[in-house]
C-alpha cells in the first residue's frame, strides 16, 4: 500500500521533497521536544497534597532563547525555499529552449496543443488532443496555461507542480520528466459539479516512442480524439453527475 | 488610569432589576445575557456545521452509495440518498461557512468578548449596550439566510466558503444563482453584526477598566479578545466590500471579477484573504486568550513571561496583516510576491512559538489541577503547536505547490480550528459555565468527553496529512474517479468511521450541558479559585454586575503568591500591608 508522496518524475520534484523532508525533521524534533517537554511537567508537577507552585513570573533569558532560535531556523528554511521556488515559478529563471505546450481549460476538460516535429505551437502541425498530453522524458516543456471559464488548476502530483490557470491571464508553468510512463493530470482547484473528475493521463515517453508517436499523428493516426471522452462520466457505482444541463 | 464611567442611560444598579420579561432574555442588552444567547446560536451552528460534515464524509468515505437516512433528501440533493456531485459541493462550502462564521467566531467572540471583558475589566456593562445587543440580532436574519439556501431553487452556496470568483458570480458556472446571492446576503449581514461587536468590545476596554485596572493588569482573555477585536475592525469591511461587489457581479451584471469585462478574478482572491488571513487569527487569538487563563488556574502558578505573551498576541495580529497572498502562491500571483509572503509568513512561528513555550514554562514547576477546564486547555496546546508546526509546511512555497489544495490544507485548519479554537471553547464553556449559569458541569462527563474527543479528533484529522501527501485534493467528490488516489480509500474510509465516532463523543457534552443547566450542583462564588473579577460576583452576576466598581491592585496572575495562605490572590484584594494598616 502506497501511503506517501507519488514516486517523483519531474527534474525539481527532488528539491521540493528535500524541503520537505527538512522541515519535517525539524518539526518532528519541535514536536517531540514540545510534546514530551508537556508530558514530562503534566506527570512531575501533577498535583500534590502539601506542594505549592513555584512564584515565577518568567525568565527573559529563556524567553529571548526560544524567540531567537525559532527566528534563525524559519529564516533558514525561507532562504531554502526561495532558492527552488525561484528556479521552478520565476520566468526569469524558466529554461530558454523549452518546447512550449498549450493548455486550455474549461469545465471539465483539459485542451492541450502540443507542436508537432517543428517544435512551435501555433502551426499546421500542432497536435490537439483532450485530456491527454503525451512528452519526450528529459526534454524541457513550458506550459501556457489558459482558462475559458473558472479558475482550474493544473496538478502533476509526480511532478510536484501546482498551478492555477486564471480565466483571462496567460501564466507558464515549466518542468521536465525525468521517467518514462503514465501519469495523472488532476485538477486541484474547486471548479464546479464536475471538479471530481477532470481528470487527465501524462504520456512521458522514450525518445524513439516519442518520435514514432509524433511521426503517427501526422500521419493523421488519431489526431482528433473523439470530444466524447472527456464528457463520459466515469461513475464509479452510484450516479456520476448533477446538473450536467447548466453547466455547459 | 481610568475610572469607570456608567454607560450613558443603562441605568445600572447592581441587584436591583425590574425589566420586562422580553427585556431580560430576548431583546436584552445586558452583555451576559448576549453572551448567553450568543453561545445557544454557536452551538446550534456547530451542530448543524458537524452533521454536513458527516454527510461528506459518507461520501468520501464510501462513495455513490446512500447515505443512511437520506432518503428524506430531495432528488435535487440526492437521489435514491446517494449524493450528487453538485449538493457535495454545497455541503463542503455551508460546512465551512456554518464553521467558521456562525459557530466558532461566535463562540469565541460572541460568547466570551460578551461575557468576559465588562467581568473582568470591572465594568458594570459594555460601553454601547443597544448596538450590543443588534450585534446578537443581526445573527438572527444572517443565520437564517445562510440556512434558507438549502431550500431554493439550484440549491445554496457551491463555489466553497472562498467563493473563488468567477466560479462564485455566475449561475452559468455551477448552476446556483439564488443560493449564491443568499450567501452574499448573510455574509454581509454577521459582517455587519461582528463589526457592531467589535466596535463595543475595543471601545469598553479602553474606556471602562474599573480604577487600578491597567493595561498590563489585564487578563490576557481580555488583552486576546480587544486585539482580536481590532483585527475584525479592519478586516470585517474588506470583506463586506468584495462581496458587495461580488453581489453586483451577480445580480447587476457588473464585471468587478469577470475578465470578460476588464475585471480580475485574482483581484477576488487578494480581498478575500486580505480579510481571510486575519480572519484565521480572529479564530485562534481568543482561543490563546483563554487558554492562557485557564493554564494559569490550573497550574497554580502566573503566567510566565506576561508581557511577552502580549506583544505576542499584538505581533500576531500585525503579522496577520501581511501575510494573505500565502493562500495565493499557486494562483497566478507574481513568484517574487510569493517569496515576501514566505518571508513574512515564516515569521508567525517566532512569536508563536513564544505563546507555546510561555504555556510551558507556566507548568513548568506548577502544581497542576487536572479540572475539565485544564484538560481541554492542555489538548488545547497539544494540538494547536500541530496545526501550528504543519503551517511551515504550506509556507514553504516549493512544499505549498505540491501540498496546497490538498487535504494536508484540510488536516490543518482542522488542526488549528478544531483542535485549537474548539478545545479552547470547551475549556471556556466549562471554565464560565458555573458562573454562566450557576450550576457546575458534571466533572466525570466532562473527563469522558474530553478523552472520547481528543481520541477521536486525532484519529479523524491526523490521517489527513497523509491523504495530503498522496497528493489527494480537497473538496472532491468522488476520490476513487482518479488512479492515483485509489490506494488512498481505506485511510478515508478510516478517516470517515472515525469522523462519526467523533460526533457522537459529543453527546456526552450535549447531554452534560443541557442537564447541568436544571440539575447541576449549585455553583459557589469561585469554584476555581480564581483571581479574575468574575469570580468576586454571585453566579450569576446580578444585571449591572458590581454593586460598587471594584478596585483592582494586581494583575489576574498572582498564583501561589509566597506568604499567602491561599494559593490565589483576588484582583480586588487591598495588599496585606494596606489592609493591616487601617
Amino acid at each position: 500500500m502506497h501511503w506517501w508522496f507519488p514516486a517523483n518524475a519531474s527534474s525539481y520534484g527532488g528539491d521540493v521533497d528535500r524541503i520537505f523532508y527538512v522541515i519535517l525533521y525539524i518539526t518532528g524534533a519541535v514536536f517531540l521536544l514540545v510534546e514530551g517537554g508537556l508530558l514530562v511537567f503534566l506527570v512531575r508537577y501533577r498535583r500534590r497534597e502539601g506542594r505549592t507552585a513555584a512564584y515565577v513570573h518568567g525568565n527573559n533569558k529563556a524567553e529571548i532563547v526560544w524567540t531567537t532560535i525559532p527566528a534563525v531556523i524559519v529564516i533558514s528554511l525561507a532562504l531554502l525555499s526561495q532558492k527552488v521556488w525561484s528556479a521552478v515559478k520565476d520566468p526569469a529563471h524558466f529554461p530558454k529552449d523549452a518546447i512550449p505546450i498549450g493548455v486550455h481549460v474549461k469545465q471539465f476538460e483539459w485542451q492541450i496543443t502540443m507542436p508537432g516535429p517543428d517544435g512551435k505551437l501555433d502551426t499546421d502541425d500542432d497536435i490537439f488532443r483532450k485530456n491527454e498530453m503525451h512528452l519526450q522524458v528529459g526534454r524541457d516543456y513550458a506550459v501556457r496555461l489558459t482558462s475559458q471559464d473558472v479558475i482550474h488548476s493544473f496538478f502533476i502530483p509526480a511532478f510536484r507542480l501546482k498551478q492555477d490557470a486564471v480565466p483571462g491571464m496567460t501564466i507558464t508553468a515549466w518542468f521536465r520528466p525525468t521517467r518514462t510512463g503514465e501519469f495523472d493530470l488532476a485538477c486541484s482547484q474547486l471548479c464546479g459539479t464536475g471538479h471530481y473528475r477532470m481528470e487527465a493521463k501524462v504520456y512521458v515517453h522514450s525518445a524513439e516512442d516519442f518520435a514514432r508517436w509524433q511521426a503517427a499523428q501526422a500521419a493523421g493516426g488519431v489526431a482528433t480524439p473523439s470530444a466524447a471522452a472527456a464528457d463520459t462520466p466515469r461513475a464509479t457505482g452510484g450516479m456520476a453527475m448533477g446538473h450536467s444541463g447548466a453547466m455547459r | 488610569m481610568t475610572a469607570a464611567a456608567m454607560p450613558q442611560g443603562a441605568g445600572l444598579h447592581a441587584g436591583h432589576d425590574d425589566r420586562p420579561w422580553i427585556r431580560r432574555y430576548v431583546f436584552s442588552t445586558d452583555h451576559k445575557t448576549i453572551g448567553i444567547q450568543f453561545l445557544f446560536l454557536s452551538l446550534f451552528f456547530l451542530l448543524a456545521g458537524g452533521l454536513l460534515a458527516m454527510v461528506i464524509r459518507w461520501q468520501l468515505g464510501f462513495p455513490g452509495t446512500p447515505v443512511p437516512g437520506g432518503s428524506i433528501l430531495p432528488d435535487a440533493m440526492a437521489p435514491g440518498g446517494v449524493i450528487r456531485p453538485s449538493f457535495y459541493n454545497a455541503l463542503v462550502t455551508m460546512h465551512g461557512t456554518f464553521m467558521i462564521f456562525f459557530a466558532v467566531m461566535p463562540l469565541l467572540t460572541g460568547v466570551f468578548a460578551n461575557y468576559l471583558i465588562p467581568l473582568k475589566i470591572g465594568a458594570p456593562d459594555m460601553a454601547f449596550p443597544r448596538l450590543n445587543m443588534w450585534s446578537f440580532w443581526l445573527m438572527i436574519p444572517a443565520g437564517t439566510l445562510a440556512l434558507a439556501g438549502f431550500f431554493v431553487e439550484g440549491g445554496t452556496a457551491a463555489a466553497g466558503w472562498t467563493a473563488y470568483a468567477p466560479l462564485s458570480n455566475s449561475p452559468l458556472y455551477t448552476g446556483v444563482s439564488a443560493g449564491q446571492v443568499l450567501w452574499c446576503l448573510a455574509i454581509v449581514i454577521f459582517g455587519a453584526s461582528s463589526l457592531l461587536g467589535s466596535v463595543n468590545y475595543v471601545t469598553t476596554v479602553i474606556n471602562l477598566r474599573a480604577p487600578g485596572m491597567t493595561w498590563m493588569r489585564l487578563p490576557l482573555s481580555v488583552w486576546a479578545l480587544f486585539i482580536t477585536a481590532i483585527l475584525a475592525l479592519l478586516a470585517v469591511p474588506i470583506l463586506a466590500g468584495a462581496i458587495i461587489m461580488l453581489l453586483f457581479d451577480q445580480v447587476l451584471g457588473t464585471h468587478f471579477y469577470l475578465p470578460t469585462g476588464g475585471g480580475q478574478p485574482l483581484l477576488w482572491q487578494h480581498l478575500f484573504w486580505f480579510f481571510g488571513h486575519p480572519e484565521v487569527y480572529i479564530l485562534i487569538l481568543p482561543a490563546m486568550g483563554l487558554v492562557s487563563d485557564v493554564i494559569a488556574n490550573g497550574s497554580r502558578k502566573p503566567v510566565f513571561g506576561y508581557p511577552t505573551m502580549v506583544a505576542a498576541i499584538g505581533g500576531i495580529a500585525f503579522l496577520g496583516f501581511i501575510v494573505w497572498g500565502h493562500h495565493m502562491f499557486v494562483s497566478g500571483m507574481n513568484p517574487r510576491l510569493g517569496t515576501t509572503f514566505m518571508a513574512s509568513t515564516m515569521l508567525i512561528a517566532v512569536p508563536t512559538s513564544i505563546k507555546v513555550f510561555n504555556w510551558l514554562g507556566t507548568m513548568w514547576r506548577g502544581n497542576i489541577h487536572f479540572h475539565v477546564p485544564m484538560l481541554n486547555a492542555i489538548g488545547f496546546l497539544s494540538m494547536f503547536v500541530i496545526g501550528g508546526l504543519s503551517g511551515i509546511f504550506m509556507a514553504a512555497t516549493p512544499v505549498d505547490m505540491y501540498i496546497h489544495d490538498s487535504y494536508f490544507i484540510v488536516a490543518h485548519i482542522h488542526y488549528v480550528l478544531f483542535g485549537g479554537s474548539l478545545f479552547a471553547a470547551f475549556a471556556g464553556i466549562y471554565y464560565w459555565f458555573p458562573k454562566m449559569f450557576g450550576r457546575r458541569m458534571d466533572e466525570r462527563l466532562g473527563r469522558i468527553h474530553f478523552a472520547l474527543t481528543f481520541v477521536f479528533y486525532n484519529l479523524t484529522f491526523f490521517p489527513m496529512h497523509l491523504l495530503g501527501l498522496g497528493g489527494h485534493m480537497r473538496r472532491i467528490y468522488d476520490p476513487t474517479q482518479y488512479p492515483f488516489l485509489a490506494p488512498l480509500q481505506p485511510i478515508n474510509r478510516f478517516i470517515s468511521v472515525s469522523a462519526f465516532l467523533l460526533l457522537t463523543s459529543q453527546l456526552p457534552f450535549a447531554f452534560n450541558f443541557f442537564r447541568s443547566l436544571f440539575r447541576g450542583e449549585r455553583a459557589e462564588i469561585n469554584p476555581w479559585r480564581d483571581n479574575s473579577l468574575e469570580w468576586t460576583l454571585p453566579s450569576p452576576p446580578p444585571h449591572g454586575n458590581f454593586a460598587a466598581t471594584p478596585t483592582v491592585y494586581r494583575g489576574p496572575y498572582e498564583y501561589s503568591v509566597p506568604g499567602e495562605v491561599e494559593d490565589f490572590l483576588p484582583q480586588d484584594r487591598p495588599a496585606r500591608a494596606a489592609a493591616e494598616a487601617h
